[in-house]
Order: C-alpha cells, then sequence, then structure tokens
C-alpha cells in the first residue's frame, strides 16, 4: 500500500473513527489515481471484478465460491461451511466500516483467489461496487 | 463401610454428565481468538484439543488446512497461549492425528456416532468442524442436545 493511504487509514482507525464505505472508496481510488492519473472507481468494472472465475484455487475460484452471486445475500464459506453474514452494507450495516478490518480480507481473499494481493483500483471499484451496486 | 463409599462414588461418577454441553468461552479470551480464529470458522473451544496439538496447529498457520491463515507473531502468540492455557488434558481428547482435528478424537468420534452418513455430505454441513450447522447455539458456547437441528431432518430424538 502506498504511504498517504496507509496514513489516512491509520488515523482513521487511531480515532476509531467508522469510515463510511464511499470514504473507503475515495481512499482506494485516490492511491489508484496516483498510479494512473485520472482513475475514477467504476461500480460496473466492480461488478465483473466480482463475477470473475479467476479459477487459481480449486475450492474458491471467485468471490462467489463463498460471497454467492450477489453481494446482498448471505454466504457460506466454501470450506468449512461457515455462515457468512452478506458482503453488502445495505444488508449488513457494519460492512466497509472498520478499514483495518477490510485490508486484512482483501489481503487474505485476494491472494486465495486471484493468487496475489488486489490494486488499489481493483479494490476502489469492489468496494464501490459492492457498497452502492451497480 | 468400605464398599458402601465406592459404590456411592461409583454413582457419583455415573450421574455425572456423560457429555461436555456446555463450552462457553473462556473469559480470558483476547478479541485475537474471535477476530482471527473465528473469521472462517467457528472459533472451537480450547478445552477440545491437548496442547501439543494446539502447538502444532499454531505452528503452520501458513498451512492451515489449506488455507494460508498466517498472523503477526505477536497476535499468533497470544491466541497460542490462551489456547495452550484452556486445552483438554483427558486422553479421550488426543490422538487428533495430523494436522490435529478435533474431529478426529475420541470424544468427538463417539459423541457423533449416532450422527446418519448423509447429514455429513450434506451442503449446509460441509465440513464436521462446521458445528453451528447443527448445534444451533454452538457460538454460545452451549451444545445441549435439545439444542440440535439436524439441517432437513429436524430436532434430534432424544436417546
Amino acid at each position: 500500500m502506498k504511504k498517504p493511504v496507509l496514513l489516512f487509514l491509520l488515523a482513521v482507525t487511531s480515532t476509531a473513527w467508522s469510515a463510511a464505505p464511499r470514504d473507503l472508496a475515495e481512499a482506494y481510488a485516490a492511491e489508484a489515481s496516483r498510479q494512473a492519473p485520472g482513475f475514477k472507481a467504476s461500480p460496473q468494472r466492480g461488478a465483473e471484478f466480482y463475477a470473475k472465475r479467476f479459477a487459481v484455487s480449486d475450492k474458491m475460484p471467485a468471490c462467489s465460491a463463498c460471497h454467492t452471486d450477489s453481494p446482498a445475500r448471505p454466504g457460506q464459506h466454501a470450506v468449512t461451511g461457515k455462515a457468512i453474514k452478506p458482503l453488502a452494507p445495505r444488508a449488513e450495516a457494519a460492512r466497509f466500516s472498520d478499514p483495518a478490518k477490510v485490508e486484512k480480507w482483501f489481503r487474505r481473499n485476494c491472494t486465495e483467489v486471484l493468487g496475489r494481493e488486489c490494486s488499489a483500483a481493483e479494490k476502489a471499484d469492489f468496494v464501490s461496487f459492492v457498497a452502492e451496486g451497480l | 463401610m468400605k464398599n458402601t463409599l465406592l459404590i456411592a462414588c461409583a454413582g457419583l461418577a455415573l450421574s455425572l454428565p456423560a457429555r461436555a454441553d456446555s463450552l462457553p468461552l473462556p473469559a480470558d479470551a483476547p478479541p485475537s481468538f474471535k477476530a482471527e480464529c473465528g473469521g472462517c470458522h467457528l472459533p472451537f473451544p480450547p478445552a477440545l484439543l491437548t496442547a501439543p496439538d494446539w502447538k502444532r496447529v499454531m505452528a503452520r498457520l501458513d498451512r492451515h488446512y489449506g488455507d494460508n491463515a498466517s498472523l503477526d507473531e505477536t497476535t499468533r502468540r497470544e491466541i497460542e497461549g490462551f489456547l495452550v492455557r484452556h486445552a483438554a488434558t483427558r486422553s479421550r481428547l488426543s490422538g487428533a492425528g495430523d494436522p490435529p482435528r478435533l474431529t478426529r478424537t475420541e470424544w468427538f468420534l463417539r459423541e457423533h456416532r449416532k450422527v446418519p452418513d448423509g447429514i455429513w455430505r450434506d451442503a449446509r454441513v460441509k465440513s464436521a468442524s462446521n458445528c453451528a450447522a447443527c448445534h444451533t447455539r454452538a457460538e454460545a458456547g452451549s451444545f445441549r442436545e435439545r439444542e440440535i437441528v439436524l439441517p432437513g431432518a429436524g430436532k434430534r430424538e432424544r436417546d
């Protein structure tokens, strides 16, 4: 992660302020625009990313393996069977309110599903799709 | 006299519950236990594996049953310490295999011997470690028989 976003996230977590998903998407978009000037988060690209079969992992080939085809629906862990609450804040208010938690799960799930960490641009698109819909 | 005492003791032993149906989360559980372990599965009661088995689990988090569940060293130690403090000491809870699985101990197998095969394969269960699929109050540490609902089969009949 680039420094300014890290500082932003740290500032947010240290004051225990709950970042709205929109703020989070904007922070990721700001980081992405430093790498690609003019970058704008796209819910449409986020939706395509969410639906894409990366097929890196047998048990978790795509986001939908655990989170179903819609982020607004409850999911189930593909290996352990544990119930997973919906990802979309409109269905589960606490989602995307804790930047450190969001970063942790992007790191873990991107590594598992894509075989690498996600870029700031991918995260910006993803959050804007999941939080705001199409 | 001796005999009477012996019989009284035996009677008491028999009257003790054979099931560990209440396994509340120990009060000294660090928040990281629920946050990290509970992220992907029920944060298992530490009393269901022995200390050497918990240490084995915590020593290989990068290869955690097919997943990379690595933690920073401070958190890893904190969780391991908690698990070891409350680990099982009885032999019925050893023999969990390698990697250790709490679903393979003599105790677990005996407790679940009457569960029909089809239940284990049910999509809603998926894994023997998915306690909450049947134990409706597992999240609260309660595993009472009357709280069991087998997916698709309704309430579990009492023995």
